[in-house]
Order: C-alpha cells, then sequence, then structure tokens
C-alpha cells in the first residue's frame, strides 16, 4: 500500500505539479544557493538589521535602547518609563521566542497584549534570561532590545486578537514574489508567528487582499478569537509596502528573502525583522506553491531592474483572481 | 549554477572505494559478509612417550604447519623439566624437547590448533626432494622393471603414473607380492617414480576425526611433476586433497627424533571445535599486517571502544534519514544519536523506561527551578546535579527492590540529559505540552530506530569488519545531502494544498 493511499497524505506527484516547494529544495536550491552564508549575521541579528535599514532609509519601530548587560538590567523601568508601550526581543532569536509585548503601563504593572499584569521584576528576569542565551541559537549570549510599541493600524481591527498583524514577503532577488499576513491569535499570545498558533492570510501580489486563510496549516475561514471574515482582508498603502521589501534585497544581499513588515497607524508601514530561511507556511496560506514563480524569476534577467520595475513586474505577474466576482486590479497602485 | 559533476564524481568515488575495501576484505581476508558464520579449528595433540635410560635425552618431533587446507592458528609444548625450543630443519619445524637426564617412562606433550581453511597456502614453497639414483636386486630389478615399463606406456605425467603404478601393482599379483617382501609400499612407489625421473617423497598424514585418539600417522606420497605437488594415497592413487588429512610430515625427516630413550611412541588425539569466524581469522592474521588494515590489529581494549565508534555513522545516517526524507523533527540534532548508544549500553526496554523515568522528573523540578530566577548557566548546571541525584536515586532504589535491571541507569550521559532537560522544558514554557511531546517523541523515535539499526548483529558485524563502508556511508550521507525531494510529513502537510480544485 502506497502511503499516499492513507486519507491524510497526497502524492508527491501531486505536489510538484502545483509548484509547492518542500524544505529540501528550498534549503539546497534557494537557501545556500542565494543567500551568502557572511551575510547571515546581518539578519540573524536585529540590531544589525536596524542600523543597515536605517541607512538604507528603511523605516523601522523605534529602539528604546538595549541591555547588553547583567548589571544595566535594573535601568529597564527608567528606560521606558517615557513610553506608553514597548517590545523587549532577543537580538539573535527567532520564531517569536524570547519576545514580550507590553501595550501599557502604570510604572508598576505592565500590561501585555492579553492582559495579564507583568511586574518590573518579571520583566528584568525576561532581560536576564535574554542575555543569558535562553532564545537564541545554540544557547549563545544575547542583547536585549527594547523597542517602540507598534500600533497596528485600524484597517486591521478585528482581523488581529491581542497583538501586531505582520505581513511576510518573500523577496526572491528582489522581486516579491508571495505574500502573507499573519495575524495573532489567543493561541499565539500577542505575537505573529504561525506555528504558535497565529493565522496565515495568503495576500495576493497585485491587489493587497486576502486569498485564504489558514491554521495550523489548515484552512480557516474566520479569524477564530474575533470571529471576523478574514476574506474580506485587504493590506492598506499596499505599493508602498512591496517596495520597502523589495527594497531589502539590495540592503541585505540576500537573494531568498523573508520580509515581516508591520502597518503602523502613524508611519506606515515598517520593516520589523527580516529573515533568511523564511518558511514554507506561505504556500498553503496562499493555495499555491512557490517553485513557478522562482522559476520565473531565475529566467529573468532582472539585473537592471529597479525596485519600482520589479514590483510592478511582480504585480503584474504574481496576481491571481480571487473569484470570479471581484476582478483582480492587476496594476493597481 | 554550478555544476554538479565534481559533487557525484567524489560521491561515486567514494563509493566505489568503500566498496573495493570491502570485496578486498571479504576476498582476501575472508571475512564473510554475514555474521556468526563458523570455522572448523581441529585441536590436536601428539604425545609422545618412551624410556629414558638415565642419559640426557633429545627428542625431536616434526610438527605440522600451514598448508593447503589448513591454517596453523597457535601451537603450544608441555613436558616438565624439559627444555624446549623450536627449530627450522629441512624446511620442516621441529619442536625438540631436551634434559639433563631422566629415566623411566616419559610423556611429552604438543598441541597445535589448526582451522580447516580452503585459502590456507604454505607460506614457503615445499622443497622438490632430490632423485636418488637406485640399483635393485634381482628377482626385484625385473619385477620392478615390468610394473613400471607397463605404467610408463599407459600415462603422461608423474600424477598419471603414480596412478598407473598403483593399478599395476594390483593387477600384476605375483610381482606386487614380491615386492612386498622387498619395499614397504609407499617407498617403493618412490623410488620407481625416481627412477622414472619424477620426483617424490613419502609424507606423513593424520587423518582427523571428531573426538579419536591414539590415531596413528598414515604414509602418502607427494608426488612432483611439471612444477606442480600432488598428494597422492598409495592405496587408491587418487590424486589431491584427501578430505580431513593434515599433512603432520612433508620434509623427508623422521617424524620423532630420539637420543637418549628406547621404546618411543608418537600417537595423536584430536577434537574438532567449531570458533566464530572473527576469532578464528583474528589468529590467522595475527601478524601479516601490513596490508590487513583492520580494527583487529589493535589491542582488544581499543577494539572494543572502536567497535562503538564505528556505529556512530549508522546512527547518524539514521537521523539524516529521518530528517531529511521523512521531516521528523528532533530536538537537538545528534543527541538521538547519544540516546541510541545509551541504549545500547541499557537495553532498550530499561533504556526507554529510564530516559522517561529521569526525564519527566526532571522535567517536574525544572519547572520548580525556573521559579527561582537563576542565570541560565547556574541553571543548566543545577539541572544537571538533579539528574545525578535522580540517578543515583533510581540506582539505589533499584537495587534496594532488586532490580538489577534499573542500575544500568547509570549508563545515560548525564549532560546530555541535563540539556535534553532544558530544552523540554523551555519547549513547554514556550511553545506548550503539544510540542514537546512531538520533539521528544521525534527525537525519542529516531532513537529507537537508530538503535535498532546499531544494535542489529548484521550491521555490527559489518561496520566492525569492513571498514571501506565507512565511505560508503559518507557517500550516502552527501547524496541525501543532495536531496531537494518532498520530505515524507510534507505529503501529509501540503495535502491541503492538493485538494484544491
Ligand atoms: N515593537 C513591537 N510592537 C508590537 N509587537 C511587536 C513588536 N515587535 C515584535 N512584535 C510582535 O512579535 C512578533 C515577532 O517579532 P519579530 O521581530 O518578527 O521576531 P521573531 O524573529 O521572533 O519572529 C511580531 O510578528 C509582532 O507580532
Ligand atoms: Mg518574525
Amino acid at each position: 500500500m502506497a502511503l499516499w493511499s492513507l486519507p491524510k497524505f497526497t502524492r508527491p506527484r501531486v505536489l510538484s505539479s502545483k509548484g509547492i516547494m518542500g524544505m529540501n529544495r528550498r534549503n539546497i536550491d534557494y537557501i545556500s544557493r542565494y543567500n551568502p552564508r557572511r551575510l547571515y549575521p546581518l539578519v540573524d541579528d536585529k540590531l544589525q538589521t536596524k542600523r543597515i535599514a536605517l541607512a538604507s532609509g528603511v523605516t523601522v519601530p523605534d529602539l528604546i535602547g538595549t541591555i547588553r548587560q547583567q548589571h544595566q538590567v535594573r535601568h529597564l523601568a527608567e528606560m521606558v518609563s517615557e513610553w506608553p508601550g514597548f517590545c523587549i526581543k532577543p537580538a539573535q532569536g527567532s520564531g517569536g521566542k524570547g519576545i514580550t509585548v507590553i501595550v501599557r503601563h502604570d510604572r508598576e504593572y505592565y500590561t501585555k497584549p492579553s492582559g495579564v499584569q507583568e511586574t518590573i521584576d518579571d520583566l528584568e528576569r525576561h532581560v536576564s534570561n535574554i542575555l543569558a542565551g535562553l532564545y537564541s541559537l545554540g544557547g549563545k549570549q544575547d542583547v536585549a532590545l527594547i523597542e517602540a510599541l507598534i500600533n497596528f493600524d485600524d484597517s486591521f481591527e478585528g482581523y488581529s486578537f491581542e497583538g501586531v498583524p505582520d505581513t511576510r514577503v518573500i523577496v526572491f532577488k528582489g522581486f516579491p514574489v508571495m505574500a502573507m499576513m499573519r495575524l495573532s491569535t489567543d493561541a499565539s499570545d500577542g505575537k505573529a508567528n504561525l506555528h504558535q498558533g497565529a493565522v496565515g492570510v495568503g495576500i495576493d501580489i497585485g491587489t493587497g487582499r486576502a486569498i485564504r486563510a489558514v491554521q495550523f496549516d489548515q484552512p480557516v475561514e474566520h479569524h477564530p478569537d474575533t470571529g471576523r471574515r478574514l476574506s474580506e482582508l485587504q493590506v492598506p498603502d499596499w505599493e508602498t509596502l512591496l517596495r520597502l521589501s523589495a527594497s531589502c534585497y539590495e540592503m541585505s544581499g540576500l537573494g531568498y528573502l523573508g520580509t515581516d513588515m508591520v502597518m503602523d497607524k502613524l508611519r506606515g508601514p515598517m520593516l520589523l525583522e527580516l529573515n533568511a530561511r523564511p518558511g514554507l507556511a506561505i504556500q498553503t496560506a496562499n493555495g499555491t506553491g512557490l517553485l513557478p514563480r522562482l522559476r520565473q524569476i531565475e529566467a529573468l534577467n532582472s539585473s537592471r531592474m529597479s525596485v519600482e520595475q520589479r514590483v510592478a513586474y511582480a504585480r503584474e505577474h504574481f496576481s491571481i483572481p480571487v473569484t470570479a466576482a471581484t476582478p483582480t486590479a492587476a496594476s493597481a497602485g | 549554477m554550478i555544476s554538479r559533476k565534481p559533487f557525484y564524481t567524489v560521491v561515486a568515488l567514494l563509493f566505489l572505494a568503500g566498496l573495493a575495501l570491502s570485496l578486498y576484505r571479504h576476498f582476501v581476508f575472508e571475512v564473510p559478509w554475514l555474521p556468526g558464520e563458523q570455522r572448523q579449528v581441529w585441536s590436536i595433540e601428539a604425545k609422545v612417550e618412551f624410556e629414558a635410560t638415565g642419559k640426557p635425552v633429545k627428542a625431536s618431533l616434526a610438527i605440522p604447519g600451514t598448508q593447503p587446507g589448513f591454517t596453523l592458528l597457535n601451537e603450544a609444548a608441555a613436558s616438565p623439566g624439559y627444555g624446549l625450543s623450536f627449530l627450522e630443519r629441512n624446511g620442516g619445524t621441529r619442536a625438540e624437547w631436551t634434559i639433563r637426564q631422566a629415566s623411566g617412562p616419559q610423556e611429552l606433550y604438543y598441541r597445535v590448533n589448526m582451522m580447516a581453511d580452503p585459502h590456507a597456502e604454505s607460506p614457503t614453497p615445499v622443497a622438490v626432494p632430490e632423485i636418488a639414483p637406485h640399483t635393485d636386486q634381482e628377482p626385484y630389478a625385473t619385477a620392478i622393471h615390468q610394473v613400471l615399463s607397463r605404467a610408463l606406456e599407459r600415462s603422461s605425467d608423474g600424477f598419471s603414473l603414480t596412478r598407473e603404478l598403483i593399478r599395476e601393482l594390483g593387477s600384476q599379483q605375483q610381482n606386487a607380492a614380491l615386492l612386498a617382501q622387498y619395499r614397504p609400499k609407499p617407498r617403493l612407489l618412490v623410488e620407481m617414480l625416481n627412477r622414472a625421473g619424477i620426483a617424490a617423497r613419502v609424507v606423513k598424514g593424520l587423518t582427523l576425526e571428531d573426538g579419536r585418539r591414539r590415531q596413528p600417522l598414515v604414509d602418502l606420497l607427494q608426488v612432483f611433476d611439471d612444477g606442480r605437488v600432488e598428494v597422492v594415497d598409495p592405496a587408491t592413487g587418487e590424486p589431491g586433497q584427501i578430505e580431513n588429512m593434515l599433512l603432520w610430515e612433508r620434509h623427508s625427516s623422521p617424524v620423532l627424533d630420539l637420543v637418549g630413550g628406547v621404546n618411543s611412541r608418537v600417537t595423536f588425539s584430536m577434537i574438532r571445535q567449531q570458533q566464530p569466524v572473527a576469532v578464528a581469522l583474528e589468529q590467522k592474521f595475527e601478524d601479516s599486517n601490513l596490508l590487513n588494515f583492520s580494527i583487529h590489529s589493535l589491542p582488544l581494549e581499543e577494539q572494543a571502544l572502536f567497535k562503538g565508534i564505528l556505529l556512530i555513522p549508522i546512527g547518524v545516517l539514521v537521523v539524516v534519514l529521518m530528517r531529511v526524507l521523512v521531516g521528523l523533527k528532533t530536538s537537538g540534532t545528534f543527541m538521538p544519536v547519544l540516546i541510541a548508544m545509551a541504549f545500547i549500553q541499557t537495553s532498550l526496554v530499561t533504556g526507554l523506561i529510564g530516559f522517561l523515568l529521569i526525564v519527566s522528573m526532571g522535567l517536574v523540578i525544572r519547572s520548580w527551578l525556573s521559579h527561582l530566577n537563576l542565570l541560565l548557566v547556574a541553571r543548566i548546571s543545577a539541572v544537571i546535579i538533579m539528574v545525578i541525584g535522580i540517578i543515583s536515586l533510581f540506582s539505589v532504589l533499584a537495587f534496594k527492590l532488586g532490580l538489577t535491571e534499573g542500575l544500568k541507569i547509570t549508563f545515560f550521559p548525564m549532560i546530555i540529559l541535563s540539556w535534553t532537560i532544558e530544552r523540554m522544558s523551555l519547549l513547554w514554557e514556550e511553545e506548550g505540552a503539544k510540542e514537546v511531546l512531538s520533539q521528544g517523541g521525534g527525537s525519542l523515535l529516531v532513537a529507537v530506530l537508530a538503535y535498532l539499526a546499531m544494535n542489529n548483529d548484521l550491521i555490527r558485524h559489518l561496520t566492525f569488519n569492513f571498514l571501506g563502508l565507512q565511505l560508503t556511508v559518507m557517500a550516502a550521507v552527501l547524496l541525501l545531502g543532495n536531496y531537494t525531494g518532498y520530505r515524507l510529513l510534507e505529503l501529509r502537510r501540503f495535502q491541503p494544498l492538493a485538494r484544491e480544485d
């Protein structure tokens, strides 16, 4: 009996005919081929990412400060006292590990998106853990970043539960090839990382509109906590967001890149972080495979194309009609 | 795009080199592909008995060496009070016992272990004996001439001549009866062959039968012609290797040479043993180290160590397979291999129970530690000490309860266990119990598979005896590192995508 005759499995041939990219192919054919190892520190260390982003004029959330040494930990309260909300994260963390978001505080109680209140002692302990390398790869010593809270755009009201939704765009050789919005849920505790239970919504590259949504790799129609219909989601300022993502190629030098973008109420699209090994769930969220798009770009002589040209090319070629009723605006923007 | 050619060349070279080395081990050093193969080893004891006459005694016994069909593994001689040396004479080896003064009945023992070995060769080529001129008196000369000329007519070379001579002696009854008084049959045959210009000699053979005592030596002919040597049974005339026939003396020397004694007698007793091939081969190739590049040339203790080390690539291969082809998640890339090695020491069930006990108990205590707000290094150290505590506790408990199996728990690598507990507990805090179960279960599953592979008799035998296989494993790992296809679990993960339309 072949394994794929089991109800929950599919045939390799079906997947490859749909151009679905597997982990092994991603690692060998894209990451190791297009991402030079020496550039990894630029994206694996959020502090460095911020630095190069600022240098090339890409908007990022404000940095309140960094804590590098254990004895600096007690300055935490004083550091954040003037900021209404903030976020503590390990510079070399990944996958949402070690991230604590504080939405408001009265200098005594610090409130997380879920409403849970923490004391400054709790936060200081958290920072100590970050410094000791608890959340970083291989347990290396790390630096804690204190970042200003992102106030997410009102248009996302009801789409995200207790947290900032972010938009993951896969940028291949500077072309935004596929996008997905990640909406935090009760399960993901204010963070928008998919394996922690955030909802992934495939976003049409051409229009910035939702295609379909998944949670834990299974299709969903409504946000599990707010109940909002996910198919109505439309990312505002889509062109700016795409250009910002596309420009990360020149900024980082990485050919196969995952950019995490957020929409701030006041400052518009911002770069949250870069990822040299972006995950594959974006395919499930979009209901389509990455490979045809990647191959199309590989076949293209794109070395002289500007950011605007690349975005225009992507919006024209990688747009999928959602339903017959809503025709795509392929060249909108 | 980078050319993949050099890569595949390297992989192919590694594979072929591994294969060639293994074939070489198999065909030249006779290492069998399968474990458990046995070789027959004959333990033969020669007992020399005589009456000493009160004078200095020198007893020299011909002893056998490696020869076609048999490989000498080891030998020993025993006889209280005697000095012993092994001497070369006429190309053969002899055991020589000496004593200043002895009287009364004496017993000297020589014991040798011979392995039945179809690939065995004489270490030195057998010297061809000289052809001595013989003159015979009548009536024997005529009889010899008659037999010889008939046989010569019907033969083409030394070996067929021998056969025909024996046949003629069977048919020419009168001549045979006459000549039987003149010379013993083997001597007679040698002389007749010499007359025909064929070199030959009488050798002494021992028929090997399990459990035989007081077995005598039998006379055999060794015929030389055209660069070949054949042993011929004078009774039948058939040339070729005679089954279970060990040539005890084959250098034209007396079996026993005794000075200072009378009424001497040599008797043989023997038993057959089955020995594992590895042991037998180890003894066989003990001193041909030059090309015998194997672990067997190391001291025994290092060998035991290597036995374990050589299995690691197999465990690693299992991990690579599981991760690349199946897509199982493990906590810590090669942690499962280390766990599997511990399982080998403890046996699977004990190991699994022990592992689960330690880790789950560790997780409980660790969750309390996490309230203490410790620095990471201190916390890991605390976990290590805690693990040691748990292990000691379980060992003592097991011992008190009479569960000696439980003592094996100490074989677990404590540092690894501590890191496992630390990782699992973080995973628990951050991603919840489900992820702990999925990653912990994945690691344990891979560990069990690695254990089954590493503990397999066949694989143990192959890795230990065929070092070349390591290269083949290397080639396989390299190939797997180049596999861009789907993982098994991805077929399930992306199944919702396939369901569309
Ligand atoms: N400054 C911030 N304000 C509010 N939420 C944030 C902030 N920074 C991060 N987050 C939340 O945490 C999630 C993970 O942050 P990110 O910087 O992408 O780290 P990681 O590398 O761990 O994914 C984001 O998707 C977002 O939901
Ligand atoms: Mg992220």
